[in-house]
C-alpha cells in the first residue's frame, strides 16, 4: 500500500510541473538560460560561472542551493533549471512507461489469447514470430528502431509520426516485450481450454467469438493486470536507458533518461544533475515492482498462500 | 536425445535467417528514406551513394539486395564502415569479443554466487525479517538503472574518494588479460558489479519463488520423512530442481550479454566491446557496423537458447517428447 502512496506522490508531483515553473521557481524549464541569473537570500549571482580551472573552457552552472523557490538541485549546462525538469521529464517518462505497458499487455493478451486457443497453424505462426522477437536483444532491437525511425517523418496511412513524436518510443518499447506477456498468456489459455467451464460452452454450442470474450478473456486479465505494473517499470528503465543513449525522447523534451545523460557531462562537478533523476526513476521503479507483488497477491490467492508458506 | 537436438537446431537456424530478415528488413524496407543514405552515414557524398547502390544492388528487387547484403556480411566478409573509411566490420567485431567476454563472464561468476546465496537464504529464513530484506534489496537491484548505477560508481571511484579508500581504483577502460591478470580483474571490478546487481535481483527472486514453490511437493515431504537434516533438504532437494529454472534463465541472460546486452555498462566504464561498438556506430549512423553487431548478437541469442534447450532436456527428459 506504501508503493501505491508513494507512486501517487511522484505522479502528482508530475503533474503539478507547470504550476511548480511558474509560480514558486518561476523558470522555463526548456529555454537555455545561458546569461540567466538567480536570486538567493537577496544575493544575486549568474547561473553560469565560468571555468577557473585549467584553461578556464567550459562553465559550471549553480549547484543545489536545496530551496525551492530557486535552483533547488541547481542547474545543467544551459542554466535550466534541473528541479523543474526533473519534474516535467518525469511526466514523459510515467507517461511513455505506462502507455508503452498498456500497449504491450493489449498486443501481448490478443496474441496470447488468439495462438492459445486456435493452436495448430494460428499457433505455430505465432509462437515462430514470438520466437525470432525474443532471440533479438531487447536494447538491440529497439536501438535498430530506433536509428532508423527516430529522425525521420513517417506516414502510416492517414497517420503522420512527426520526428521526435513521443509515440515513436511508445510503440518501439510496446512491442519489444510483448513475447514476454505473451508467452505465459498462451500457456494460460492452452490450459483454460481443456477446463469444462470452457468445454461445458462448447457443449452448449457457444461460437468462437463468445467463447474467447466471455470465457477466456476475463480469466487472462487478472494475470494481464499483474503484468501491468511490472511491464510499466521495466518499460521506464528502457525508456530511460534509450533516452540515455539519446535515441529515445527527443530534445526539447526532456525525460529523466535525457537529464541522466545531461548530467554525465557535468558528473565530477555537479554530479546532482545526473543523481537525482536516477535516484527518483528508482524508487518509481521499487514503488511500480512492489505494486506488482500486491496485486499479484490480491488477484492470485494461491500465489499468495505459496509465498507465505 | 539425437532427434530432439536435430529438431532443435533446425528451428535455430530457421530463427536466425528470420531475424536476419527481419534485421535486413528494417534498415532497407522501413518508409522515410533512402537505403543508401543510411549505409552511407550522414552527409555522404553523391559519389559515395552511388558506390553503395552498384555494391549492395540497391537497384534490384529486395530479395536480391538481401542475398547481397548477406554475401557482403558472411561470405567475402568485406563490409566496410563509411563513416571511418576503410574500416571492416568483420575485424572491429573480433577486436571486441574479448572484452565483452570478459566483463560478462565476470559479472556472470559474480551473479551466480549472489542470486544463489540471496535466494537461499531466503528460503530457508522465510518467516523471519530476513526473508522480505533480502526480497526488497533484490527489487531494488532489479530498478537501479544500470548506468545510472555505473555513473554513481564512476563519480565515487573516480572523483569523490578517489584519493582515500578507492586509490586502487583504475583509470576507466579495459586492461588486456596479457598485461596480467591482476590488473585485467581491477579494471573490470566495477564494471562487473554493476552488471551483477540487476542480475543478482532477477536470479535471487526468482529462486527463492521456485524454492518456496517446491518445498511444498511430495520429494520434500519424504526426504523430510527419511528424517533428513532440513539444510540438507533445502540445499539437496529443493534448490536441486530448482536450479533447472535457473540454468535456462542463465543460458537465456548470458547470451543476450555477449551478444550486446552489456552495451549500457560497457559505455559507461568505456570497455571497448561489441555494446560500445554498436553504441558508437550509432552514434555515427554506421549503419553496416550496427548490422554487423546485430546479426552478431542475434546468433550467439539464437546459439544460447538452442544449448539451454538441450541442457534442459538432459535435464528433464519429459521434455524431449514435447
Amino acid at each position: 500500500m506504501g508503493s501505491l502512496v508513494v507512486l501517487i506522490l511522484i505522479v502528482a508531483a508530475c503533474v503539478a510541473a507547470p504550476l511548480y515553473a511558474n509560480n514558486i521557481a518561476h523558470v522555463d524549464a526548456f529555454a537555455s538560460n545561458v546569461q540567466g541569473t538567480y536570486t538567493l537570500n537577496g544575493v544575486t549571482g549568474p547561473v553560469l560561472v565560468n571555468s577557473t580551472e585549467g584553461l578556464g573552457l567550459g562553465v559550471t552552472p549553480i549547484g543545489p542551493t536545496w530551496n525551492f523557490s530557486t535552483y533547488f538541485l541547481g542547474a545543467d549546462n544551459q542554466g535550466r533549471d534541473v528541479f523543474a525538469r526533473i519534474l516535467y521529464g518525469g511526466r514523459n517518462s510515467l507517461l511513455i512507461g505506462f502507455v508503452s505497458a498498456v500497449l504491450c499487455c493489449m498486443l501481448a493478451g490478443l496474441v496470447g489469447v488468439v495462438a492459445g486457443y486456435f493452436g495448430k497453424g494460428v499457433d505455430a505462426v505465432l509462437s515462430r514470430a514470438l520466437d525470432v522477437l525474443w532471440a533479438f536483444p531487447v536494447y538491440l532491437l529497439a536501438i535498430c528502431l530506433s536509428v532508423v525511425l527516430i529522425n525521420t517523418t513517417l506516414t502510416i496511412g492517414p497517420w503522420t509520426l512527426t520526428s521526435g513524436s513521443l509515440l515513436l518510443p511508445i510503440l518501439i518499447i510496446g512491442i519489444i516485450y510483448v513475447p514476454y506477456v505473451a508467452r505465459p498468456i498462451r500457456g494460460q489459455v492452452m490450459s483454460l481450454r481443456e477446463r469444462e467451464f470452457v468445454q461445458a460452452a462448447v457443449g452448449a454450442g457457444a461460437k468462437d467469438s463468445r467463447l474467447l470474450r466471455r470465457e477466456l478473456l476475463p480469466n487472462v486479465l487478472p494475470t494481464l493486470i499483474v503484468f501491468l505494473p511490472l511491464m510499466t517499470a521495466i518499460n521506464m528503465l528502457t525508456e530511460s536507458a534509450l533516452s540515455f543513449l539519446s535515441i529515445g525522447v527527443q530534445p526539447p523534451d526532456a525525460s529523466w533518461g535525457t537529464i541522466i545523460n545531461d548530467g554525465v557531462g557535468l558528473l565530477y562537478t555537479r554530479p546532482m544533475v545526473a543523481i537525482a533523476p536516477g535516484i527518483i526513476l528508482a524508487i518509481t521503479a521499487v514503488a511500480l515492482n512492489l505494486l506488482g507483488d500486491g496485486v499479484r497477491d490480491a488477484l492470485d490467492p494461491k500465489a499468495r498462500l505459496r509465498g507465505s508458506l | 536425445m539425437w532427434r530432439f537436438a536435430g529438431k532443435r537446431a533446425l528451428a535455430a537456424l530457421l530463427v536466425l535467417f528470420a531475424i536476419s530478415v527481419m534485421v535486413f528488413l528494417i534498415f532497407f524496407a522501413t518508409p522515410g528514406a533512402d537505403p543508401a543514405a543510411r549505409i552511407a552515414g550522414r552527409n555522404a557524398s553523391q559519389e559515395t551513394l552511388d558506390q553503395v547502390r552498384v555494391s549492395f544492388g540497391l537497384d534490384k528487387p529486395i530479395y536480391v539486395q538481401y542475398f547481397v547484403m548477406m554475401r557482403h556480411l558472411l561470405i567475402d566478409r568485406d563490409l566496410t564502415s563509411f563513416v571511418n573509411r576503410g574500416a571492416k566490420v568483420i575485424p572491429q567485431i573480433q577486436a571486441a569479443v574479448p572484452v565483452t567476454l570478459s566483463l560478462v563472464i565476470g559479472a556472470a561468476v559474480l551473479w551466480m554466487i549472489l542470486g544463489v546465496t540471496m535466494g537461499v537464504v531466503a528460503t530457508a529464513k522465510r518467516g523471519t525479517a530476513v526473508d522480505p530484506i533480502i526480497m526488497v534489496l533484490g527489487v531494488i537491484g532489479i530498478s537501479l538503472p544500470v548506468y545510472w548505477l555505473g555513473e554513481v560508481i564512476n563519480l565515487v571511484t573516480q572523483s569523490r574518494l578517489h584519493d582515500s579508500i578507492f586509490a586502487w581504483v583504475p583509470p576507466l577502460g579495459y586492461v588486456p588479460m596479457s598485461d596480467g591478470l591482476g590488473r585485467w580483474a581491477l579494471s573490470l571490478f566495477w564494471p562487473w558489479v554493476t552488471l551483477a546487481v540487476l542480475y543478482s535481483g532477477i536470479y535471487a527472486r526468482v529462486l527463492r519463488s521456485e524454492m518456496v514453490a517446491s518445498m511444498n511437493e511430495d520429494y520434500i515431504r519424504m526426504a523430510r520423512a527419511k528424517g533428513i537434516s532440513e539444510s540438507r533438504v533445502l540445499i539437496r532437494h529443493a534448490l536441486r530442481t530448482s536450479l533447472i529454472v535457473i540454468v535456462s534463465l542463465f543460458g537465456l541472460d548470458f547470451g543476450a550479454l555477449i551478444g550486446g546486452a552489456a552495451l549500457l555498462t560497457e559505455v559507461v566504464f568505456g570497455l571497448q566491446g561489441i555494446g560500445k561498438l554498436t553504441y558508437d556506430s550509432l552514434q555515427n549512423f554506421d549503419l553496416p557496423v550496427i548490422l554487423g553487431c546485430v546479426l552478431y548478437a542475434a546468433f550467439f541469442v539464437v546459439l544460447a537458447n538452442f544449448i539451454v534447450d538441450l541442457v534442459y532436456a538432459w535435464l528433464d527428459p519429459r521434455v524431449r517428447n514435447v
